[in-house]
């Protein structure tokens, strides 16, 4: 392609990322670097139908000459990233300082909350996406050597889980788990221990969080290794026919080395998907048990104060988290196309 | 005490006045100017938005949004210029969050020019300035099943201590297994029940005269532990647990003593939901004490209107006049009148009522309304948790709650 042919060819892309996608990690990082202006703070008489009390309230005249000046907020630096809500880089140095051993320092690190919620974060990543793939690569498996007749319900079926919006899904689950739902109630049963309660444990709230995230993903796997089974080249598998391959040698020796750069798209996915995990802890109302950086951007932007500088601060550190986790990825694939 | 008092003068001004309310009708047709409302979702707002949005006639437009979700938006929504929303119905906490961020504009002019029929203690005056309209209070207090406590042959607790020994002997004699209940999800709702309990046992959230917080003490150790035994006689999801699946847990029957939200009793005592059995023997009692203190382990809450900054002068006159038609004395009828113990002329207070009046005759401290204290309740409602599953100890708990809070209001500008 000409250089001017693939300039207008790109243009409009390339616009459109610019302005949805680089422009707003610029804004982000920006933000990020800042924090408030200092509040003056004056006192005042409050009065209403419980009677007067004395308070505090902020002088908005006064901050206002603040904002005007720098609307951005007062200029923090990296203050933001080592705060406790986030890097925790003082405390981290006390603990170390101050720790009998590994252990003791470990679990005072687990306890600071992004530490706490990049365990979660990271076990749940590492479990559900390999589980996904393997899963969503014998639903295709299963489908493709089904008969034509009832191929098409079955991909339906197949694709449900991912249909349905996350919230809802994992709401409906979150019912089925409670102590009196169908599952709960079940558990309860084949463990033999009727005070069983999935969502008042948070070993049992951690592997139902990835059952729901392994559900909820595997249709996504199956679709693309679905599409990667129709161009398996038939030649090669009645060779192998005749060679003797049974089944498994086939899958093994024909299929899988076939769909390899599918399952490196999927993985992709998957991994950045599984790191900004979210939806799950909010309908399981797992917030108790576990979190994640996406959460946290969440809390920051919902609650009753709302903490801008800290949500972009946590933003900046899940692009980064997800830059690390796909950095191996990225480079097999910048690897195999430079080969190809 | 000043509200009961109101509301019984208020009954009898409502005979004198009723001759020139149907007079005026409903009083409020606009014809010009936008009212956009945003609120909670709950019956007695859903009311009073609704009267609101059906004053507008001609050229004016009324729009409402209620949501449980409403403090997400409310101050994105407000922040514009114009502002989408030209009002907010908000509660002393959640006033704050827009007093903060200067949203919403003083309302003394327009009082002078159209206050008449909002009575004085309505107004929620803070340094001087008069910047919502209150309509209804609110506190939680306790609920119990009266069947279940006559079976076990004791009087509603008046204390935590009480309410322990009770929940004690309902499981003993096997009659619940998990008698009490409460809304302790992790997070808003769970801050909620310490702010009640650390007021209960007479401790103060704030260094004096300063944002920096103090509740690592003996107050807070108390409250965490008072907090703890209550949770070893509840559902083991309760942390799971909001107003709403309480209210599920209560009417399912599972459940005989909870603290619980007085606009929220309605609900639980009326015949839809529940068996003939649970919703006959609901009561309302009092708020509790805790600890042997005196002040009880609650707080009071209004609900009430504002009028956003970023809009123009038609728009507020505008939004001014629909709120105040929608809070009138004409909302009051059969239906509406149990569904919040109303700030408004002619409301009659009726049973499921009692335990808020209770809670403001028990002299119950107001929640506090703080610019910081936003911060401390997300703090609170993000560390109690591991403390209540046993994960640590409670001063480790009451550092964590302190220094999250001292991170977060560093970055907001209140520490430095």
């Amino acid at each position: 392609m000409k250089h001017q042919t693939f300039f207008w060819f790109v243009l409009p892309s390339s616009l459109a990322m610019l302005l949805f996608i680089a422009m707003p990690i610029v804004s982000v990082i920006t933000q990020s670097l800042y924090t408030s202006h200092e509040q003056v703070i004056v006192e005042v008489e409050n009065c209403g139908p419980f009677g007067c009390t004395k308070s505090v309230t902020i002088d908005q005249e006064a901050t206002e000459a603040l904002r005007d000046a720098e609307p951005l907020g007062k200029f923090a630096g990296a203050e933001n990233y080592l705060n406790r809500s986030h890097l925790a880089s003082g405390e981290l140095g006390v603990f170390w300082t101050e720790s009998d051993g590994f252990g003791d320092f470990f679990s005072k690190v687990f306890n600071l909350p992004l530490y706490r919620a990049l365990a979660f974060t990271l076990t749940f990543t590492f479990v559900v996406t390999p589980l996904t793939i393997v899963l969503g690569f014998i639903i295709a498996v299963a489908v493709n050597s089904a008969t034509q007749v009832i191929r098409g319900p079955l991909i339906f079926f197949s694709l449900l889980p991912m249909i349905i919006t996350p919230l809802i899904g994992s709401l409906i689950l979150f019912w089925m788990v409670d102590a009196r739902g169908i599952l709960g109630h079940a558990l309860q049963w084949l463990a033999d221990d009727p005070t069983l309660s999935v969502k008042a444990s948070t070993p049992l709230m951690w592997i139902m969080l990835m059952v729901y995230g392994v559900w909820h993903a595997a249709p996504f796997a199956f679709v693309v290794f679905y599409a990667g089974l129709q161009t398996v080249n038939q030649d090669t598998l009645e060779s192998a026919m005749i060679d003797g391959a049974n089944r498994w040698e086939r899958i093994r020796y024909v299929v899988i080395p076939h769909l390899v750069p599918l399952v490196t798209f999927v993985a992709l996915i998957q991994m950045m998907d599984n790191f900004r995990v979210f939806e799950p802890i909010v309908s399981f109302a797992a917030q108790a048990h576990a979190q994640s950086l996406s959460y946290f951007i969440y809390s920051d932007l919902g609650g009753e104060t709302r903490l801008l500088n800290s949500a972009a601060t946590t933003s900046v550190l899940t692009i980064i988290g997800v830059g690390i986790l796909l950095s191996p990825v990225l480079v097999r694939t910048w690897r195999d196309f430079g080969k190809g | 005490m000043g509200l009961m008092k109101r509301v019984t003068l208020g009954t009898a001004f409502a005979l004198l006045g009723t001759t020139s309310a149907m007079a005026a009708g409903h009083g409020c047709s606009i014809i010009e100017g936008r009212i956009s409302i945003v609120g909670n979702e709950f019956p007695a707002i859903q009311t009073v938005a609704g009267a609101a949005v059906a004053c507008a006639e001609g050229a004016a437009t009324a729009e409402s949004n209620l949501t449980a979700d409403h403090q997400k938006i409310n101050v994105a929504g407000m922040s514009g210029n114009p502002a989408e929303y030209t009002t907010a119905i908000v509660a002393n906490s959640s006033i704050v969050a827009l007093m903060n961020e200067d949203v919403i504009q003083p309302l003394d002019g327009l009082l002078a020019e159209h206050g008449d029929g909002i009575s004085p203690s309505q107004l929620i005056t803070i340094d001087g300035k008069v910047m919502a309209v209150a309509f209804m209070a609110n506190a939680q207090h306790l609920v119990y099943r009266k069947d279940v406590l006559e079976q076990i042959g004791v009087e509603p607790p008046a204390t935590y201590e009480d309410l322990l020994a009770a929940a004690k002997m309902i499981r003993d004699q096997g009659i619940m297994e998990n008698p009490v209940g409460g809304a302790y999800a992790a997070g808003w709702n769970l801050a909620e029940e310490f702010v009640n309990m650390y007021l209960g046992h007479g401790g103060t959230f704030f260094k004096p005269g300063s944002a920096e917080v103090a509740i690592n003490n003996e107050q807070g150790i108390a409250t965490l532990n008072m907090l703890k035994s209550l949770t070893e006689y509840m559902n083991p999801d309760y942390l799971t647990h909001d107003s709403n699946a309480t209210s599920a847990e209560w009417e399912a029957g599972n459940v005989a003593l909870m603290n619980m939200w007085g606009s929220r009793t309605g609900v639980l005592m009326d015949e839809e939901g529940s068996e003939t059995v649970v919703y006959e023997n609901t009561t309302v009692g009092g708020p509790m004490t805790v600890g042997g203190g005196s002040t009880p382990a609650s707080t009071l809450w209004w609900d009430g209107w504002t009028v956003a900054k970023n809009i123009s002068d038609e728009d507020a006159t505008a939004t001014f006049l629909a709120m105040k038609a929608g809070v009138s004395p004409a909302i009051l009828n059969d239906e509406t009148m149990g569904q919040a113990v109303w700030m408004i002329e002619g409301y009659e207070p009726a049973p499921v009522n009692a335990g808020v009046f209770a809670a403001i005759a028990a002299g119950t401290t107001p929640y506090p309304m703080l610019p910081y204290q936003g911060l401390l309740h997300t703090a609170l409602g993000d560390n109690i948790a591991d403390f209540l599953q046993g994960k640590e100890s409670a001063e480790q708990a009451l550092a964590d709650i302190e220094a999250a809070y001292t991170a977060a209001a560093k970055e907001k500008g209140f520490l430095q």
